[in-house]
């Protein structure tokens, strides 16, 4: 156990002491932080200035028709053809010239004139404003009224009930969860890949290295293999830890700067806008939000991250161990990287199944797939991170720890005899039966 | 002489290839035991079987009379053939990690390292980082961590490669220091000079068998060819063994005043004493020597020779 601990404690420190492990340390919660912080930031700087767009309207349809917000007015050109509009848009300070031909209603296709891009924003508010207009044009010529259509229109919504066994009732929103579900099955997957191919690099670097022959003279191969396995594992731990104090360290520092006066600003408009009773579409738009917005905070209330944090320390552990364990194996039988592929792909296989069936996973939490994928110990670590938001039982949970608890020793012992008869081996390319004969080694 | 490890039949194959065919021999305390034979003939193999890093087939190891324990060869100091260090980690530190995974605690690995590399002149390379140092100099700095912990078994597979004369004496002179203390020392090595300087005893396996074992001084006697070398100072009579069927002169020559004959016995009932009455009227006699084989020559000659009778063996077999 000494032993073990002194390999570990190198491990640790030489990989924590790489100037790689600071840089990523450092730039991934900046990355996280700003995956939360930037769109406001964007969205808050961009909506600072009102647009003004100059409508030059050949079909002479839609005059004071477009609705307009805070950020975006339109002025009308009755008496000014498209080439004057755009040669005098810079002196009238128009954000962009939109020119509707007179045949817009058979073949609607409109030109936005404008010295810079214009805005996705923009761009969309006129689609829809159009949209709608042209939509309404053609129901009165059709004889419909537009005010019977929008009564026909009806937006249907689900609020999930779940019902505990102890009677209880849970209200549920399954978007949230499945974005959770996705975010942490990417990061064990992340994590798993990464730490133990780092396992792998660093048996084959102490091969091609020639100290292993020194190293095992001193220590077992065994424990050479668990103390690197073991040493890696706390810089993945180490790297969590510091990449989750960081990102909520900046995230509460930069939003109680910056998101605060946003949010004061989002509820001002919203208000704003349940005001202006004409713009009736608009309204609606911005009702889903307002309560997609409140349920979205109702979900993370139901969401226990302890458990969540919890169940994501279990899996990362074990999952990481298994799976560099088998890494370590491959590493200990092959010379160099270039190798490795064959002996790679039959592993690497249930991880990427478990990514590639993630939109089915989270779509569908209860179904076999996911029930099946999730027992299985190749994939139960990246498909049960996926479940566990919307809420798994403790006996399907237990099961699948103690499989996944199992194979980490079958692996480990499996490695253990691969890993030996493999590492003082020089120049031969090893194939399957290779590996089946060392299993049989004393 | 105790024999200290006892190796007892040893037989290893790999798939069709045998490795080591009952293999036989026993190293006594105290000595220095070489361990010779052509590339590929089983001595890194057997070396590997010692350190129980290699399980043998067949036949067991013996350290001090009983079965050998992993823990046993924890306490060896060894030296592979194929030795290297981690590149990217500075001398000092990582020989600090190497003597700790030997069982030392910090403190005497420090201190133990003080002095070897201070001994050796090195003590400017202790942050350096490994990648930095040439091959003998990564040589020196593994030599140092094989016999930090003041192992009593010394075991090295080709300690010499990569040494400048300079530095593989250094080393020699450490090991027969090392020997005086007590010390017992295998080592693997095709620089025959050195056997000649170090060794007590000496195994030579060739096709992974023990085809020759004993004291150094033993199986030069065994191997010598009764030639004898004698100078005569000025004036040489007419030598009178020239004609006589129980002598051959290979060789006679004449260097400035000195006259340089070497005769072979070919009488084996006939001894030194013989020779020398017979050529004592010859002239001045200066100097009278028996030529003994140089181990180089007894390693070919060994070597060829079962080489051919392995040939002759798998014929009669065909």
């Amino acid at each position: 156990m000494k032993k073990i601990r002194i390999i570990l404690f190198r491990e640790y420190i030489t990989r924590v002491r790489k100037k790689s492990f600071i840089i990523m340390t450092i730039i991934g919660p900046i990355l996280m932080a700003a995956l939360f912080v930037v769109p406001v930031l964007i969205a808050t700087y961009e909506d600072d200035e009102v647009k003004t767009i100059a409508v030059v309207d050949s079909s002479k349809l839609f005059y004071q028709l477009l609705p307009e917000t805070d950020k975006i007015k339109f002025k009308y050109l009755l008496n000014t053809s498209l080439i004057q509009a755009e040669k005098n848009i810079a002196q009238n300070n128009y954000y962009a010239v939109l020119y509707i031909p007179h045949n817009v209603l058979s073949n609607p296709i409109v030109t936005l004139s404008s010295p810079k891009q214009p805005s996705l924003h923009v761009r969309l508010h006129i689609i829809s404003s159009l949209k709608s207009q042209i939509e309404s044009f053609k129901l009165i010529k059709n004889n419909i009224d537009p005010e019977v259509l929008k009564s026909v229109k009806t937006d249907v919504k689900v609020g999930v009930v779940k019902l505990n066994d102890d009677g209880t009732r849970e209200v549920k929103s399954s978007d949230l969860q499945m974005i959770v579900g996705f975010i942490a099955g990417l990061l064990i997957y992340m994590f798993i890949f990464m730490y133990s191919s780092q396992v792998m690099r660093g048996v084959i670097e102490e091969k091609t290295n020639r100290i292993v022959e020194v190293i095992i003279s001193s220590v077992k191969p065994f424990q050479l293999m668990m103390g690197k396995i073991l040493g890696i594992a706390l810089v993945g731990l180490t790297q969590f830890f510091l990449w989750a104090v960081l990102t909520f360290t900046i995230v509460t520092i930069s939003s109680s700067l910056i998101v605060k006066k946003d949010l004061m600003q989002k509820q001002s408009q919203i208000m704003n806008i349940m005001q202006k009773q004409n713009t009736v579409e608009l309204k609606s738009e911005n009702d889903i939000d307002i309560s997609a917005l409140a349920s979205v905070f109702e979900t993370i209330n139901l969401i226990d991250f302890g458990v969540m944090i919890a169940t994501f320390l279990f899996y990362f552990l074990f999952g990481y161990l298994m799976y560099s364990a088998l890494f370590a194996a491959i590493g200990g039988a092959v010379d160099n990287e270039a190798d490795t592929q064959q002996f790679m792909l039959p592993i690497t296989i249930p991880l990427i199944l478990s990514i590639v069936l993630m939109s089915n996973i989270t779509s569908n939490p209860e179904g076999p797939i996911a029930f099946w994928l999730s027992l299985f110990p190749l994939t139960s670590p990246v498909v049960m991170m996926m479940r566990i938001p919307f809420g798994v039982s403790w006996i399907e949970f237990s099961i699948s720890a103690f499989l996944l608890v199992a194979t980490f020793i079958l692996t480990t012992w499996i490695a253990g005899k691969i890993y030996k008869a493999g590492i003082l081996l020089y120049g031969k390319k090893v194939t399957y039966s290779d590996l089946y004969k060392w299993l049989k080694y004393k | 002489m105790n024999p200290i490890i006892t190796i007892d039949s040893v037989s290893k194959s790999y798939g069709t290839k045998v490795a080591l065919n009952k293999v036989s021999f026993e190293i006594n305390e105290g000595t220095i035991l070489g361990l010779l034979g052509p590339n590929g003939a089983g001595k890194t193999t057997l070396i590997r079987i010692i350190n129980q890093i290699t399980i043998a087939d067949e036949g067991k190891i013996l350290f001090k009379g009983r079965e050998i324990k992993t823990e046993d060869v924890i306490s060896f100091g060894y030296l592979p053939e194929e030795r290297g260090l981690y590149r990217k980690m500075k001398v000092g530190e990582q020989a600090l990690y190497l003597s700790q995974l030997k069982g030392l605690n910090k403190k005497q690995a420090l201190k133990e390292l003080k002095y070897w590399f201070e001994k050796f002149e090195i003590t400017s390379w202790w942050d350096k980082k490994v990648e930095e140092l040439s091959k003998g100099m990564q040589q020196k700095v593994q030599f140092i961590i094989s016999v930090l912990h003041r192992p009593s078994v010394l075991i090295f597979d080709e300690p010499f490669s990569g040494f400048d004369p300079i530095n593989a004496n250094i080393i020699k002179q450490e090991l027969l220091e090392m020997k005086k203390n007590g010390t017992t020392i295998m080592l693997s090595t095709h620089n025959m000079a050195s056997v000649e300087e170090l060794c007590d005893e000496i195994v030579l396996i060739n096709s992974a068998h023990n085809v020759l074992n004993g004291k150094v001084k033993d199986i030069k006697q065994q191997y010598k060819d009764n030639i004898f070398e004698i100078v005569f100072k000025g004036f040489v009579n007419y030598i009178n063994i020239a004609h006589q069927s129980d002598y051959e002169i290979l060789e006679a020559k004449q260097e400035d005043n000195y006259h340089i004959y070497k005769v072979k016995i070919l009488n084996n009932n006939i001894k030194a004493n013989n020779l020398l009455e017979a050529i004592l009227s010859a002239g001045e006699i200066v100097s009278f020597k028996e030529i003994l084989p140089s181990m180089d020559e007894i390693f070919i000659k060994v070597v060829q020779n079962t080489n051919y009778n392995y040939e002759k063996n798998t014929n009669n077999i065909v």
